[in-house]
């Protein structure tokens, strides 16, 4: 295995008021470029933790996280983030929104003209030229993530990392978002991690599934090897029997090694 | 077993329903040429009428309270005796104190302008950074609210003592009154920025200016421009104010003139321009504001 994107023995702990809690301990994971990771785990195992640690929106207490064998050492567009609500800037167009990432990332490199033609390829590829000039108040839940998502690639981000991106959609919009992400995927070959709720979703897009356990202190509890010829179709996979074994398998970790403990 | 039977027993009527709501939706249809014309009117009616009426009524009641003989103050009617050129023609201009209020309002707009203007930039920019930090913001935060609460003629013999020249010590005190809740109002927009934007602002990099002005400015601006309407407002009390003391050529100092020379009706004529003044100027930052936050309060 090559080491891309490689979380070493990373740790965290937050404390508040003298007091420390520790979210995540001894981390580690090694992912290839290319490769589609989803992390699943029960509400505040420390998911969203993990990711942020990646992006470096926040700062490991223990370990370290290596990209290209670089340290990451704080936030940058070629870890480009799809946030789970959204965060498009409401004041912005959807045009303007991509423009704000496209303008900073490749000011110096490409000029007006070859800037413009990569905001609106980039509206095209999920689907949205068509609202450019609306604002996010304008359009729909799922738009408004297809636009993150835009906005997002828009980067050409080395690795791309997804924080629950369709969880607060209904559900065909969501299988629709699935099948735009893994079209994006098998077109662009971009490296994506993935935080999800979904088992199916998980086995749908991922070429692994890391099952965490519950916090605190929470662990990688096992990781899947998802062996599903590309490219997938949802019809076609709900029949095949590979796939409900992946299922039941990240089912059986979730809901039986590691229930989730209710308000204990 | 009832809530079955309650639905049969309704659904005789929501089969009629349909039918008697078509019935009655095509009769506005028909009606409908002069239909919103008629409505416009009205709704206009409905807010310009009342002020006007209650308007008469007051006059009619201060007409009648001291329109007697010997009383202390000049009832309308006096006032418009007294004083109908300056209500009649605001821009009227016989030398140098002879002008119409138009052009005192003016010169003191002016003056608010400069204040203001100064209040608003510096406001805003020691706000954001106030924001930004929270040691800054519970160390300045107490301070600020202190200094909010002196009046602005208090401000006026020490600006006095600095500036030895009125005007700039009028500018000073405006600026000084109107400067702290546009500080203390950005600040607390800045706190509450929420953390997505921070990320979005985070991933890509952006620098201190390119933070500024792409994500604290419009994401504050609802709290900012709250900020500026009480500002604004301040401010216009203490030109007033200002002016009543440091003379010139401003509406306040014509108060305190037409007082000296006894010429009651002036003042009161004075009065209303001021009113309107102070509450054109507050709608037309409330205006401004809606414009500008339009798409952040959408959200
Ligand atoms: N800034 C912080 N300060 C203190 N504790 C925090 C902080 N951020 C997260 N935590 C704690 O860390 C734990 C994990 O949070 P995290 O948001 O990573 O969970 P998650 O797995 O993403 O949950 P969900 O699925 O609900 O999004 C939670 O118990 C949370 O209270
Ligand atoms: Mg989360």
């Amino acid at each position: 295995m090559s080491n891309y994107l490689k979380v070493d023995h990373v740790s965290k702990s937050f404390e508040r008021g003298g007091v420390v809690t520790e979210v995540l301990k001894d981390i580690s994971l090694s992912i290839d470029k290319g490769e589609f990771v989803s992390i699943i785990g029960h509400s505040g195992c420390g998911k969203s933790t993990l990711l942020n640690l990646i992006a470096g929106l926040t700062e490991v207490s223990d370990g370290g996280v290596l990209l290209e064998n670089r340290e990451v050492n704080g936030p940058g567009p070629e870890r480009a983030m799809v946030f789970q609500n959204h965060s498009l800037l409401p004041w912005l167009t959807v045009y303007e929104n991509v423009r704000l990432a496209v303008d900073k990332v490749f000011r110096s490199s490409r000029s007006r003209a070859e800037r413009h033609d990569w905001i609106m390829q980039n509206l095209a590829l999920v689907q949205m030229q068509h609202a450019k000039d609306k604002r996010p108040a304008e359009i729909s839940g799922g738009m408004k993530q297809r636009v993150g998502l835009a906005r997002a690639l828009a980067m050409e981000p080395k690795i791309l990392l997804l924080d629950e991106p369709f969880g607060a959609l209904d559900a065909l919009t969501r299988a629709h978002l699935q099948d735009s992400v893994m079209d994006i995927h098998a077109r662009l070959g971009n490296t994506m991690v993935m935080i999800t709720h979904d088992v199916d979703e998980a086995v749908l897009l991922s070429d692994r599934v890391v099952m965490m356990t519950n916090g605190p202190a929470a662990k990688i509890g096992d990781i899947l090897e998802v062996n599903l010829a590309r490219p997938r179709r949802r019809l076609e996979l709900v029949a095949e029997r590979s796939y409900v074994q992946y299922r039941e398998l990240v089912l059986k970790f979730l809901y039986e090694r590691h229930r989730f403990v209710e308000a204990a | 077993m009832t809530a079955t039977a309650r639905k049969i027993a309704m659904l005789p009527q929501t089969v009629e329903d349909p039918r008697k709501e078509r019935v009655i939706a095509f009769t506005p249809r028909a009606k409908s040429s002069y239909r919103p014309l008629l409505q416009r009117l009205s709704s206009i009616g409905e807010k310009v009428l009342p002020p006007l009426i209650m308007t008469a009524v007051l006059l009619i009641i201060w007409q009648m309270a001291f329109g007697v003989e010997g009383s202390t103050l000049p009832s309308p009617l006096q006032v418009w005796a007294d004083a109908n050129d300056l209500i009649v023609n605001p821009f009227f201009d016989f030398g140098s104190q002879d002008i119409g209020l138009g052009w005192r309002v003016l010169t003191s707009l002016e003056r608010v302008a400069i204040g203001f203007g100064f209040a608003a930039v510096a406001g805003i920019l020691m706000g954001a950074l106030v924001g930004q930090s929270v040691w800054a913001m519970r160390g300045l935060d107490p301070i600020f609210q202190v200094l909010r609460t002196i009046p602005p003629l208090a401000w006026l013999p020490i600006s006095l003592a600095a500036f030895r020249d009125s005007n700039p010590s009028a500018i000073f005190v405006i600026f000084i009154t109107s400067v702290w809740p546009v500080l203390i109002n950005t600040a607390a927009g800045v706190r509450n920025i929420p953390q997505d934007y921070r990320n979005v602002a985070a991933v890509l990099r952006l620098n201190p200016i390119e933070y500024f002005f792409r994500i604290m400015v419009p994401a504050a601006a609802p709290y900012i421009f709250t900020g500026l309407r009480i500002g604004i407002g301040l401010s216009w009390l203490a030109i007033v104010a200002a002016e009543m003391l440091t003379g010139g050529v401003g509406i306040g100092f014509f108060i305190w003139d037409a007082w000296n020379s006894s010429r009651l009706s002036d003042i009161i004529v004075a009065l209303f321009y001021i009113g309107f003044t102070g509450f054109a100027l507050d709608r037309l930052v409330a205006a401004l504001g809606q414009i500008i936050t339009r798409g952040t309060a959408a959200s």
